[in-house]
């Protein structure tokens, strides 16, 4: 089974920041030639605004069984030695890390891939919310992932039996198409088009 | 479950649903984020009648609170951790999550 690598997965309850060395480390390994990671971190800025700090929540259990399953979907995926992801709760102040995923792979596509993949699944199935804190204000964000997704969520347990991370053949059908590989859809506009000539 | 059936049909007492006294399934519901903000709760018992869809109770519970229209139709449900289609029927001690907009990452 491509499932024997080892996957963390850690949701940091308030006021532990999140040691990135501890996620690196973790998913070093001698026979890897790649470690690729994500890290989210809090902007001082929402349109014009200046924000003083975000607090997050989440349904933890609900939280770990979905990256449980986003895990899975991406070994599915991509040939990858081990996942960690680490999401913090509470009050994060402006400029920290609030999420962190570290992927390590044999070869680099893989990781890289994946770590894409896990932090889009993340923002559009688990259960995580922050609110931002303004001067004058407060207000919940949504992820524009999750609003995509949402009529899905239900269906696909009952279709597929996996809601979180049931995005992966989407994500696997873009991913091939490689550079160059747009050239087709001309029409999806310039920032997609290859600046090679062939 | 002999106790929990008999504390469901005493609580079923104040309820609405006519008939199915006796068959009725306590729930627990919890809130997140904006949905907690608006109903000012963490979490609550709700009972229903037995054969409940999550659509039924999330009509019960709009009743109760009105301001969960606000974010009705941006949200999602989860039954046991597990994200449903509203159309789920509710057991006797499930919990039924209902998840806002999420904002993750």
């Amino acid at each position: 089974m491509a499932d024997e690598g080892k996957n963390l997965i850690e949701i940091l309850e308030e006021s532990y920041p999140i040691d990135i060395s501890k996620y690196i480390n973790y998913v070093h390994a001698p026979q890897c030639g790649a470690i690729s990671t994500f890290s989210g971190t809090t902007r001082d800025m929402f349109e014009g605004k200046t924000v003083l700090e975000l607090r997050y929540e989440a349904y933890v259990p609900m939280a770990i069984r979905c990256l449980k399953s986003i895990c899975s979907s991406a070994r599915s995926s991509w040939i990858l030695n081990s996942i960690a992801v680490a999401h913090r709760l509470g009050p994060v102040p402006v400029g920290e890390t609030s999420v962190f995923i570290a992927v390590s792979s044999v070869h680099r596509a893989d990781s890289l891939d994946a770590c894409k993949f896990l932090i889009d699944e993340i923002k559009a199935t688990v259960p995580i919310w922050k609110k931002e804190v303004y001067s004058n204000g407060e207000v919940w964000k949504e992820n524009s992932e999750f609003l995509e997704r949402r009529l899905e969520l239900g269906k696909d347990v009952q279709e597929n039996g996996r809601a979180c991370g049931g995005s992966k053949v989407k994500v696997e059908a873009r991913d091939r198409k490689g550079c160059c590989g747009r050239k087709e859809k001309v029409d999806e506009g310039a920032v997609d088009s290859c600046t090679h000539k062939e | 479950m002999d106790a929990i059936g008999t504390e469901n049909t005493s609580k079923n007492v104040d309820s609405t649903h006519e008939g199915n006294e006796n068959t009725s399934v306590e729930i627990k519901v919890l809130f997140f984020a904006r949905a907690r903000d608006v109903t000012g709760l963490t979490d609550m018992p709700l009972v229903v009648a037995s054969g409940s869809t999550a659509e039924n109770c999330l009509y019960e519970l709009m009743s109760k609170f009105p301001s969960l229209k606000e974010i009705s139709n941006c949200m999602v449900l989860a039954l046991n951790e597990e994200y449903i289609s509203e159309s789920t029927i509710v057991k006797n001690g499930d919990e039924l999550a209902i998840i806002p907009p999420i904002s993750g990452g």
